[in-house]
């Protein structure tokens, strides 16, 4: 029955190997980290290459927020509105300074690292990051993902 | 000293009361005013037909804390004539805890937004504003950032869902 053609696993690390490589984006764009998303998701860099090329503007429909710009405090509970709003398993990528701690907008109305408002899983710093950076970034992500436990 | 402008002719004959200072720079004029007088002065630059200053350029503030004035506030209006391509500043000084001013929203609809900024950056009152909210900040934020006493590490709690005080919207 089994002569060719099949492989064991467990099934946490199939469906760990799946999500991670079906990764639909939320992008969260409100500053300037928004043209360098843009450069990541087009052909030169290609983020499809790793399974993440569907961006879909409705949280409901997304498992990654990406967080691409700095955020004020005007803009905080909208984004927590969103990520409130994103199904389970769902994952969160700073994109960008600013969405890390602030950056350079050391100031009132600047919110001091998003992670004050909702829980971040990876961190892209720069001003803005490189494409590089940020593939770099989305790999760790989906490490992060096959290794983490799997509810479903 | 050159010649005054037509401008600053007609204001000094027609408010000399009320001038306290005009100065001009490379043909920009200046005048500051008392600040009774903005509503009058305003409406005089904007309905003389010589003046005919149809166009609010600019409307700020000043903070002048640090500056070594009696006075606490300066607001700055700019005005200029699309039709007579001539333009003027216009500053009036401020004191006291709470400055207020006349609003001048009813002669030039842009001044809305202009004093609702101002109101919110520096907390200068515009009597007469129709609708003196924040229009930058939120309703809940406490002071006036760009005045120079606003403490620079100052940082306010979060508002919304999921902050203290509030339920989360989940």
């Amino acid at each position: 029955m089994f002569s060719q053609g099949f492989f064991t696993s467990q099934l946490e690390k199939a469906v760990g190997w799946a999500r991670k490589y079906s990764l639909f984006q939320y992008p969260f764009v409100t500053a300037c980290c928004g043209m360098e998303y843009m450069a990541t998701a087009s052909s030169h860099y290609d983020i499809d290459r790793f399974g993440a090329g569907f961006p879909r503007f409705s949280p409901r429909q997304a498992d990654v927020l990406f967080v691409v710009g700095t955020i004020n405090h005007k803009m905080a509970p909208v984004l927590k509105t969103i990520y409130d709003q994103m199904c389970e398993p769902k994952w969160v990528v700073a994109f960008g300074v600013c969405t890390c701690t602030g950056g350079f907008y050391d100031n009132y109305a600047t919110v001091q690292g998003i992670d004050t408002i909702i829980p971040v899983d990876i961190y892209i710093p720069g001003c803005p990051p490189r494409p590089e950076t940020v593939l770099d970034g989305l790999m760790k992500l989906q490490e992060r993902i096959q290794h983490s436990r799997q509810e479903f | 000293m050159a010649e005054d402008s037509l401008t600053l002719t007609r204001l000094r004959n027609k408010f000399a009361a009320n001038i306290l200072e005009t100065h001009s720079f490379r043909g920009d004029d200046t005048a500051i005013i008392h600040p009774e007088a903005i509503v009058p002065v305003a409406t005089c630059l904007k309905n003389d037909p010589d003046l005919d200053y149809n166009f609010l350029m600019d409307l700020t503030a000043v903070d002048c804390l640090n500056l070594g004035t009696t006075h606490r506030f300066e607001v700055v209006y700019h005005f200029f004539s699309l039709s007579k391509k001539h333009r003027i500043r216009i500053k009036t000084p401020l004191g006291g805890k709470s400055p207020q001013v006349d609003s001048i929203a009813s002669l030039w609809a842009g001044a809305d937004w202009y004093e609702r900024e101002v109101w919110d950056m520096f907390g200068v009152k515009f009597r007469g504003h129709p609708n003196l909210k924040r229009i930058l900040m939120y309703e809940e934020f406490e002071g006036h950032p760009l005045r120079k006493d606003y403490p620079i590490r100052k940082r306010q709690p979060l508002i919304g869902p999921g902050s203290p005080g509030q339920p989360s919207s989940q």
